[in-house]
């Protein structure tokens, strides 16, 4: 009897355990909303959402979130033309080409390149990337987006490739088999049949990376600069919303300030933008998945 | 089109294929040949045991390996008995409904929120709610909710690992479920636990984003006696140094960086020897 009682304690107990998490994430939506809403009644939330001038540091100031908003995109532009081609023509490589020997050696020292801290990237791009940037175009400012975004991408380069190489390791042998009967030569198998094959789970590894770009945060703190600017010009020194909030918690702005409540509100619209994208790309896995 | 010219195309394209994979090994060695050789030369032991300082070659590390050292270890402390506890509960007992499948996505989407927003939690909840301060204690617990994410899941993975005919084996001799897993399902799958919890805490020790929110201090001149002291990290120090415009404290922020880079690789290397001599003892 004593057993039963403590094997239904037990269970009670992991129970709770176990749910943390939920209370992890509604804490994380109570503290962003409760103090955002403070934020929201001194700036109405179409002027932060709309606004094209952010600042909040100096007098007059302004809370348009946009060229936050305009930095982060840039990085996400230009990390993902290095992270999205080069992950995935790694993953062909290492799927579809490469002898199972090369791949045992050569994948673990690629995702070696995920496990490196992003402040080693932030430093590698300041000291080693910006100055090749600057050989190449001398008008260069020191903090600029584009060295950001090159440290961004390689860092995400393993994100693409381990699970798109996944998805593309799931189709059926027999499938490339056809293909091969038929005379294609390997390049028309990769693209006439195990990329449509497994473009569920590129897509959803293509948008893994991007989130990753748009949360990261060391890397654009020290090497993009701290300049909030609506520009396309990836050269130039920028913001990102990340790299704002790394800025606020250095300074030393005031609690309580309406300033110090801009960052709840950047963060809460960090965490909307990430959790969409994330979910998104877990229904398109699970929408196009091909099932054999 | 040709078959010569379909082979020359693919022969190309192959070409294209081991450029990308090199691509990514000469950008590591080239990443990894740079910082040692801009961090060595700064690298003794008063380096190590110095603190922080105003001339770069006075400067030393001793309060961010101390800082570090105390978070993880409390961060371990908080995060691995939840998040095994929570995968035990997830694997071995959750029903199949609807708040189980709810606790799953929600743990694959909060391993997906930017570290960064952990930061903005543990400011809020730890720092200011319930007044911890801008403490080592507060640092720990936002870490812990950063990897328990990551310790359910890779928990849960080693769980699926134990072969349903020792569990029938276990209950065939009368044992009872919790004494199932503490005899026969947790000993054959610690070893993936441990080898998930190290791969958690590198992560952890590399972390800088969230505690500059939950407000690490820039430098501090003493070593830390307790949870409620403040706190510098190896990744901070690194950060504060890397953002000075001299020259001089880039070599330094190069010499953290090799700490730090050997730190990681030695805890890894550890991850990988206690999974080998594991598995090796479970097959005989």
């Amino acid at each position: 009897m004593s057993k039963k009682i403590r094997e239904g304690l037990i269970k009670k107990i992991l129970f709770i355990f176990g749910s943390v998490s939920i209370l992890i994430t509604i804490s994380i939506f109570a503290t962003l909303l409760s103090e955002s809403l403070i934020f929201f009644q001194k700036v109405p939330i179409l002027n932060f959402l709309f606004g094209t001038k952010w600042t909040p540091l100096f007098k007059p100031q302004n809370f348009g979130v946009l060229p936050l908003v305009a930095g982060t995109f840039l990085i996400v532009i230009f990390s993902s033309l290095i992270s999205l081609p080069i992950g995935l023509l790694s993953a062909i490589y290492l799927s579809e080409y490469s002898h199972m020997k090369v791949r045992k050696i050569v994948k673990p020292f690629i995702e070696i390149l995920a496990g490196i801290p992003s402040i080693v990237y932030g430093y590698f791009a300041l000291t080693t990337i910006t100055p090749i940037i600057r050989k190449f175009y001398p008008d260069t400012s020191i903090y600029n987006a584009l060295s950001a975004s090159i440290a961004v991408g390689i860092m995400t380069i393993p994100m693409v490739l381990s699970l798109s190489e996944d998805s593309m390791r799931a189709v059926p042998k027999s499938l490339r088999e056809g293909a091969y009967a038929l005379g294609l030569t390997k390049l028309e198998v990769v693209f006439g049949v195990v990329i449509p094959a497994s473009f569920s789970g590129i897509v959803a590894s293509f948008i893994l990376a991007i989130s990753r770009a748009i949360g990261e945060t060391m890397i654009v703190a020290l090497a993009a600069g701290a300049t909030p600017k609506l520009t396309l010009n990836p050269l130039e020194s920028i913001q990102t919303m990340t790299g704002f909030i790394v800025q606020i918690s250095q300074g030393d702005v005031v609690q309580g300030t309406i300033e110090a409540h801009s960052l709840f509100a950047v963060a809460m619209l960090l965490f909307v933008i990430t959790l969409t994208m994330n979910l998104l790309s877990k229904l398109i896995v699970n929408r196009f998945k091909e099932d054999y | 089109m040709s078959l010569a010219r379909r082979k020359k195309i693919n022969t190309i394209f192959h070409v294209i294929l081991v450029a990308c994979i090199l691509f990514s090994l000469i950008v590591l060695i080239i990443l990894f040949t740079d910082i040692l050789k801009k961090g060595f030369p700064f690298l003794n032991i008063d380096f190590l045991t110095k603190y922080s300082s105003r001339f770069p070659k006075k400067s030393g590390i001793r309060a961010g390996l101390f800082g570090s050292l105390w978070i993880i270890i409390t961060t371990v402390i908080i995060a691995f008995p939840l998040g095994v506890s929570g995968a035990i509960y997830l694997e071995e007992y959750a029903p199949k409904n609807r708040f189980t499948s709810l606790i799953k996505i929600n743990i694959s989407n909060l391993a997906g929120v930017p570290s960064i927003v952990y930061g903005i939690l543990g400011l809020s909840l730890f720092v200011r709610t319930l007044k911890f301060g801008r403490t080592i204690l507060s640092a720990s617990l936002t870490m812990a909710l950063l990897i328990l994410p990551i310790i359910i899941v890779s928990s849960q993975e080693a769980l699926k690992t134990v072969p349903k005919d020792l569990k029938e084996a276990s209950y065939g001799l009368g044992a009872t479920k919790w004494e199932t897993i503490t005899g026969v399902i947790l000993p054959y799958s610690m070893p993936g636990i441990l080898t998930g919890t190290i791969l958690a805490i590198s992560r952890a020790i590399g972390e800088a984003a969230p505690l500059v929110v939950v407000g690490g201090a820039a430098a501090i001149w003493f070593t830390p006696k307790g949870l409620m002291d403040e706190f510098t990290t190896l990744p901070l120090q690194i950060f504060t140094w890397a953002s000075k415009p001299q020259a001089d404290f880039q070599l330094v922020a190069a010499a953290g960086i090799t700490v730090l880079l050997l730190v990681l690789i030695f805890i890894n290397l550890t991850a990988i020897l206690l999974r080998n001599k594991y598995q090796d003892r479970m097959k005989m």
